[in-house]
């Protein structure tokens, strides 16, 4: 199988106060094109900070995240912004939509960014699959917690990623919406065929996928098969 | 898939960023409009003195004969040498001749007198346009006859009428018209002493005309080929020159009067780029918490994959269409406001000035606007480059930079473009650069008091005050606060407010000082020497005294230290500044000193006894360091042919603030006793009814006689400044109306800010009294501070003004300060206050719903 993502030997530490924070040490895995790896731990063992590696966001303090066999941390940060919009899809926690785009304008613009074709339809498409044909063109602030959520997962598919990343997806949203949300984000990314990451400490929606890698103080303290 | 297979593209995708510039600016509209306020009118002055500019320039080119009235003028202010008169008689195809000097006119029927400035003339004057009386015809018919035409504004004040009479000497003249307008004469030339026109052949009879009386000539010229002056003036310009003549063309009035209005057009630019940079301060700040919102957004444009040059691009593209909407706005206003100047500015225009849409001055009001607007707005439009992505994660460890070392180049910029600016108006780059100090200097001083005054309320904070006290201090500098732009605004404002109010108050004070308590306030002049003596008795009769009484006589350089004029012009090197050559000396004989006057060198010698005796002249050490002369220097003076060697014995120090005459060169008596002279008196008078009277008795019974009354000049002054204050102010407007507007922008911008937390109180129970205390203390606070700074700034300003510039003691009244800083502190309060009632008078959920 191939490799889509290969963290080697990484380390995140910050400079402040006058002292060192480590908030990342040695830590190494490698993740199978089209699988789904949930990354836990408790609040501040570093499962966000790991992503934003993962995903070209930050640059590792030590050690390389290779993506797509791309090297990331040999980018500068507009060449790592160009890799994520070709190869890698966001979900927040919340939701991060452009408040002054309306829901179908928020789908459309990764695929405007890379100058595609029939990006309009497309993205209608893409929404009408999340359930939202008749909220295209309202506004964010117009909708629902579950409902932005749902446009933030169009929009996370709309490029066709070979990657996505879920940061604590229903980590802002009641039991019943979430359970819709995360059922609509493992069905759109079967059909798609995605390499999905997500990082949550909710180990009810970490037991549906087929990994989970554990984080503990900054080190890797797990990695098993579900 | 390798990294060799990855090729990173940079693409702009200029459609997709005009598209995004549009989507983004969408729930922003009525905050983008508030930018816009703040450069409107700054732009709209622009635009409007360049229009006017451009108007009177081409007005002075297509006006410039009627300016002068004739193809060439030649004038004296001496008699003119019989060497000379018959070229001046052979001079082009038609001629005329004006004699002009200041005498009394006095109107018979009701007794008024007024010193007014008489023009005698004789043939078709002026050729080119018209003298414009009521009724038109007057101005040719009375030539002919025994009649005069009278200046409009002393119609007015003696409440005359067309057909009543005017004494001028010993003749009567009818009234025949009213002179509206005449060649080349603006509105303040034409106010201390109003201009009457009397036909040349009756001069004569007038008896004004008397040995010492300065009288100047002036000889106009018309040519069927105009085109033929060029030739004619350069042949005769030395032989002009050796007799003391001034020649005028249309040509050279053309190039005098551009220059006397490029002066004061430079002085109206400039103050409206004051308007138009005070209004950048606006903008910079409302873009700058504009980015500080737009964080998010920029975050998840870059984690979707847009690279900083789009990001920034996004901003960039919003920013210049703002400024362009601002600008075009700002321009039809300008055109709005131009149609107002000739009315506003008519006292102080050469021409008649038409109001064409100037599409130059359009253009350059447009662009400076753009540019100058862009500069301040990349300020904080570079941070743009440094918002990463991660904001997205929450990961509070990455701080937005907001201190970008690119702003330095902003900066630099943004100093080289105004000054450039500066530059192209006055075209000199030491004061391009001063101006643009001076600017910084204000800036830096108010920012540093908005820096100060931050630390001194950390590191002072009164902890033990209660809550409400606290906030409202506190919120002088915690995130988001507005201590500093606020304080550079307000303060700007209050700086030039009071400016201008100081250096008003200067002007006024120094003229009235010298009309005040026991000052002399009436001066006759053009006394003859057997009148003097009657004068004063007439003086005594009414019982003024004569508080100076002094002998006057005219003369000229002829040589210093043994060079002519001639030899100075040629010789470079020579120290002699040739005005000394050119000035007319009104000279006195005594052998003391004035109380206005200090021996600051050498001293005085006494009477000259014998024909063999040095005579010892002492001069105004200023103005003898004006024009290079020192103690023992050899000056001959030419009275009127005679030619008197001195020497330099005493250098004095005058008062010319004081209300008497004043020297530049005294002689010794025993020297010019027989030359030709005039006398000078100097009086009291207690009332303006004795004034009148006396007046009246002084014009009856000796008409060459003029009289300076002081109360007058004082209330034409007070009109002249009254004007000048007038123009000031309008321009002024321009400035305080844009700071107005960038306080309330700055404020309301402010209000977004502080709105969160104020709901926040509102929801944990904070009254809405207590909402009102803790937002009025802020305002209050960055008011009074802003305002206090803002007029130290312009007492230091005014007092270097005072200082330098007027020759006038700085003595500020209290009061006015203590209005304009209660005034600009309860602004800043009412304007926050009226600002934040969104928050305090509705319920907090119904806020937050709308405005968040």
């Amino acid at each position: 199988m191939e490799t889509i993502l290969n963290v080697k030997n990484v380390s995140k530490t910050y400079q402040g106060a006058g002292q060192t924070l480590t908030v990342l040490n040695d830590v190494n895995f490698a993740v199978e094109a089209g699988s789904t790896v949930s990354i836990v731990g408790p609040s501040g063992s570093g499962k966000t900070t790991l992503l934003g590696l993962c995903a070209g966001l930050d640059r590792a303090s030590l050690g390389s995240v290779e993506l797509n066999n791309i090297k990331l941390d040999k980018l500068s940060e507009d060449e790592r912004a160009q890799v994520r919009n070709r190869y890698v899809g966001f979900i927040f926690q919340n939701f991060q939509l452009l408040p002054t785009l309306t829901a179908l304008e928020n789908v459309m613009v990764p695929l405007e960014l890379r100058g595609e074709k029939n990006i309009r339809s497309r993205s209608i498409t893409l929404l009408e699959k999340v359930g939202l044909q008749n909220r295209m063109h309202h506004y964010p602030a117009q909708l629902s917690g579950g409902e932005q959520q749902r446009v933030s997962l169009a929009r996370a598919f709309s490029n066709n990623p070979r990657i996505l990343f879920a940061d604590e997806p229903t980590g802002n949203l009641d039991v019943e919406t979430s359970d819709k949300v995360i059922k609509l984000l493992f069905d759109l990314n079967q059909e798609a065929g995605t390499t999905l990451i997500i990082v949550t400490h909710n180990m009810e929606l970490a037991s549906q996928t087929k990994r989970i890698i554990k984080i503990k103080g900054g080190h890797l303290v797990a990695d098993e098969l579900n | 898939m390798d990294i060799e297979r990855f090729k990173y593209k940079r693409r702009l995708r200029f459609g997709w960023l005009l598209k995004m510039a549009w989507r983004d600016s969408r729930r922003n509209r009525s905050r983008l409009f508030l930018f816009i306020s703040s450069i409107v009118l700054g732009i709209a002055a622009l635009v409007a003195i360049f229009s006017l500019g451009d108007n009177v320039r081409s007005d002075i080119d297509s006006q410039a004969k009627t300016l002068v009235g004739a193809d060439l003028v030649i004038e004296s202010n001496k008699r003119v040498s019989s060497r000379i008169r018959p070229l001046l008689d052979s001079l082009g195809d038609q001629r005329s001749i004006e004699r002009t000097f200041a005498s009394m006119i006095y109107f018979t029927k009701n007794d008024g007198t007024r010193l007014v400035q008489v023009r005698a003339l004789e043939g078709d004057y002026p050729y080119y346009g018209s003298i414009e009386t009521t009724p038109a015809r007057a101005s040719r018919a009375f030539r002919n006859n025994r009649q005069a035409l009278v200046d409009k504004t002393l119609m007015l004040q003696y409440n005359a009428k067309v057909g009543d009479s005017i004494m001028i000497g010993d003749v009567t003249f009818a009234i025949a018209g009213v002179i509206t307008k005449a060649p080349g004469r603006t509105g303040i030339s034409t106010t201390v002493a109003p201009p009457v026109y009397i036909p040349l052949k009756y001069l004569d009879s007038t008896g004004l005309i008397q040995k010492g009386s300065r009288i100047a000539t002036a000889y106009y010229y018309k040519y069927n080929n105009p085109a033929t002056i060029g030739s004619i003036v350069s042949g005769i310009e030395p032989r002009l020159e050796k007799e003391g003549l001034d020649y005028d063309t249309v040509e050279e009035r053309k190039k005098n009067t551009g220059r006397a209005f490029e002066n004061f057009n430079q002085f109206l630019t400039l103050i409206s780029f004051i308007a138009l940079l005070l209004g950048c301060i606006g903008v910079a700040s409302a873009i700058h918490i504009y980015m500080r919102e737009k964080i998010a957004s920029i975050a998840i444009l870059r984690c979707l994959g847009v690279n900083s040059s789009q990001a920034f691009l996004i901003y960039l593209i919003q920013i210049v269409t703002i400024g362009l909407i601002g600008s075009v706005l700002g321009a039809v206003l300008g055109i709005v406001i131009q149609q107002q100047l000739p009315a506003v500015f008519k006292d102080f225009l050469p021409v008649q000035v038409t109001t064409t849409m100037s599409w130059k001055a359009i253009s350059q009001g447009l662009i400076s606007g753009v540019v100058i607007s862009l500069l301040f707005a990349l300020l904080p439009l570079v941070s743009v480059r440094n918002i990463s992505p991660l904001y997205t994660l929450r990961l509070a460890v990455e701080h937005v930079r907001f201190r970008d070392p690119l702003k330095w180049l902003v900066y630099a910029i943004i100093l080289f473009f105004v000054a450039g600016f500066t530059w192209w108006q006055i075209h000199d780059w030491r004061q391009a650069i001063v101006f643009t100090l001076s600017i910084l200097a204000a800036f830096l001083l108010l920012s540093l008091v908005a820096l100060l005054l931050r630390w001194l309320v950390r590191r002072f904070f009164p902890t033990s005050w209660n809550y409400l006290w606290r906030q409202g201090f506190a919120n002088l500098y915690r995130p988001n606060n507005q201590t500093l732009i606020l304080i550079v605004t307000i303060g700007l404002g209050a700086a030039f407010i009071g400016t201008l109010y100081f250096v008003q108050d200067i002007l006024i004070s120094r003229v009235t000082l010298s009309g005040s308590g026991n000052q002399p306030n009436m001066v006759l002049f053009d006394i003859q020497n057997n009148q003097k003596d009657s004068v004063a008795a007439l003086a005594k009769q009414y019982k003024l005294p004569v508080m100076q009484q002094v002998p006057i006589v005219t003369m000229r350089v002829e040589e210093i230290n043994k060079q002519t004029s001639s030899q100075v012009k040629q010789d470079t090197s020579s120290g002699f500044r040739t005005e000394a050559y050119e000035w007319e000396f009104r000279v006195t004989y005594r052998d003391t000193l004035t109380s206005s006057e200090k021996l600051t060198a050498g001293k005085l010698y006494g009477p000259v006894k014998t024909a063999d005796d040095v005579i010892y002249i002492s001069m105004e050490d200023r103005y003898a360091k004006r024009i290079h002369v020192n103690l023992g220097d050899h000056i001959i003076f030419n009275v009127q042919g005679t030619l008197i060697p001195t020497v330099v014995g005493s250098l004095r120090q005058v008062d010319w603030q004081r209300v008497q005459t004043n020297f530049r060169v005294v002689f010794p008596t025993g020297v010019l006793e027989e030359a030709p002279q005039f006398h000078v008196l100097v009086t009291r008078v207690p009332s303006p009814e004795v004034s009148a009277g006396f007046q009246q008795a002084v014009v009856k019974k000796y008409p060459n006689v003029s009289v300076i009354d002081l109360n007058l000049i004082l209330t034409v002054l007070d009109e002249v400044l009254d004007k000048i204050g007038f123009v000031i102010r309008f321009m002024a407007g321009f400035s305080i109306i844009t700071g107005l507007i960038v306080l309330v922008a700055s404020v309301l911008i402010s209000k977004f800010q502080r709105m969160q937390e104020s709901i926040l109180l509102r929801t944990l129970g904070a009254s809405r009294k207590q909402i009102l205390f803790i937002t009025a203390l802020e305002y209050f606070f960055l008011g009074a501070l802003a305002a206090a700074t803002g007029i130290l700034l312009s007492m230091a300003a005014s007092w270097a003004l005072a200082k330098y510039s007027f020759n006038a003691p700085f003595t500020p009244h209290w009061l006015p300060i203590v209005v304009l800083f209660a005034a600009i502190s309860l602004l800043t309060v009412i304007i926050g206050l009226f600002n934040s009632r969104s928050v305090l008078n509705k319920p907090p959920l119904e806020v937050l719903r709308k405005e968040v």
